[in-house]
């Protein structure tokens, strides 16, 4: 790649900032340049971003049914799954699926509520109950 | 140790050889980042279909996380404290000492829980590695080599991103060099480096591994389109994967052919060795050819242009026969060192 080369895409997902990458100048030595982000790079994470996007609105929408508990929801805003969750708060996958159920969420006591709000960095009284809004 | 020396804060492409070549210069062993990734002998290609991510098979573009640390630290002696906790308390408290000490302390930690990072950067990788060099108050200074100025992060998100669990939990990871050893010199240390990278890329044991793990990932491509029931859902999501692999995580799949060009060629104005140069321009084609490959794939998956799978799959080989040639020029020029 020339040092002129370096993609200076401005992509959002750098939120501003540049990296730095290698390039070759005209004599054929490596100079290190700050790019602004490349398209390529823009559409991959993109759709990354998408996905987990897609499963946050989705548990949402759901939460707002009635049909899983804020749990959910609020795991997905942390980019987290089931089996992260799992991982950062000790808990068992099976335990936790059936604490997405609303009416098993409504009775969960303070102690596992304090146990997932740490896991999440949310606190207790947010966890508890959705947002108006996704 | 030099001791009283301030650290400088540099910009680096990807963070472990960037944190790695930061403690050595600090350390009083000037380094820089290509270097360090070149010496540790870190470049490498691996599609490996049975271990998933979200569904998708890991592939990677360089060696595996540590690598980089522990390849600078063999090859040139570098004596370096490393440390994991049990209790997250104790981990600060660790590197509350070592900071008290006037140590410069390289961590591994989560990129999820660090609050500097911009939100679409945010995804749960636990194998970032940063420097912090200093403390003020309730903040850390915090040298992120993959950002352009030093930062800061309060100790509770520090303490989070640290201790964060999943796949390849750091644990609370903490490393700092101790001594650098009495003779160390990089020139010898170079040949030998190649030599072991040339090795893995060429010779590996296994199908998915170097040049051959390439051109299985080339009819893997062709394999996926002819697949009536994966041709037109898995593989783009394929694609995309393989492309977010390349470009985004760490420094991407031709940003690392680039930084190890950048190796040979520092390499062989150090040695006195013109045909490592040459080398170099071998390596940065393929590297030129794997972006070729992303820019193709990445407009493919979004249907930006009709997918077209043995186009994708000839770039693949493309960048397979770029990189055997660019092997076999860096095992001629080291051959008699």
């Amino acid at each position: 790649m020339d040092e002129g080369d370096v993609p200076q895409d401005g992509i959002p997902t750098y939120g501003g900032r540049r990296k730095l990458f290698y390039a070759v100048d005209k004599d054929g030595a490596y100079v290190a340049v700050r790019s602004s982000g490349w398209e390529a790079e823009a559409i991959a994470t993109g759709s990354a971003l998408d996905a987990i996007e897609g499963l946050r609105k989705d548990a949402w929408r759901r939460a707002r049914e009635g049909t899983t508990s804020p749990l959910e929801y609020y795991m997905r805003c942390r980019r987290m799954d089931l089996a992260l969750l799992s991982q950062t708060t000790g808990l068992s996958r099976w335990r936790i699926r059936r604490h997405f159920r609303p009416e098993v969420f409504a009775r969960l006591s303070e102690r596992l509520l304090s146990r997932y709000g740490e896991a999440l960095g949310i606190d207790v009284a947010t966890l508890r109950v959705l947002v108006e809004r996704p | 140790m030099s001791e009283a020396a301030p650290f400088r804060h540099r910009q680096s492409a990807h963070c472990e050889s960037g944190v790695m070549s930061a403690l050595a210069t600090h350390t009083g062993l000037p380094m820089s980042e290509p270097m360090a990734f070149g010496v540790a002998a870190a470049l490498a290609f691996a599609l490996i279909p049975f271990v998933k991510l979200s569904g998708l098979p890991l592939i990677a573009y360089r060696m595996p996380p540590g690598a980089i640390i522990r390849g600078v630290r063999k090859r040139l002696g570098i004596g370096m404290r490393r440390l994991t906790f049990g209790d997250p308390q104790r981990g600060m408290e660790a590197l509350d000492r070592a900071l008290d000490e006037g140590r410069v302390v390289g961590l591994q930690s989560s990129v999820f829980w660090l609050p500097y990072f911009p939100e679409d950067m945010r995804f749960h990788f636990n194998a970032h590695n940063l420097i912090v060099y200093g403390r003020e108050g309730n903040d850390y200074l915090v040298s992120d080599p993959v950002f352009e100025e030093a930062v800061r992060c309060d100790r509770a998100s520090l303490m989070k991103a640290r201790f964060a669990k999943g796949a390849l939990a750091a644990r609370g990871r903490m490393y700092y060099v101790e001594r650098l050893s009495e003779d160390v010199d990089v020139r010898r240390a170079i040949p030998a480096a190649v030599r072991s990278n040339y090795r893995m890329m060429t010779q590996a044991p296994v199908p998915f591994v170097g040049l051959r793990g390439m051109r299985r990932l080339g009819r893997t491509i062709i394999a996926l389109s002819r697949d009536p029931r994966r041709c037109d859902d898995y593989l783009p999501r394929f694609l995309g994967h393989v492309v977010r692999m390349q470009e985004e995580i760490g420094t991407g799949g031709a940003g690392f052919r680039f930084m190890y060009g950048a190796f040979l060629r520092e390499s062989a104005a150090l040695l006195g060795e013109p045909a490592l140069a040459d080398a170099a321009a071998a390596m940065t084609e393929a590297g030129d050819t794997w972006r070729l490959f992303a820019l193709r794939a990445s407009k493919m998956c979004k249907r930006r242009e009709p997918l077209d799978a043995p186009a994708l799959s000839a770039i693949v080989t493309e960048c397979a026969d770029r990189e055997a040639a660019a092997w076999e020029l860096s095992r001629r020029a080291v051959r008699h060192r």
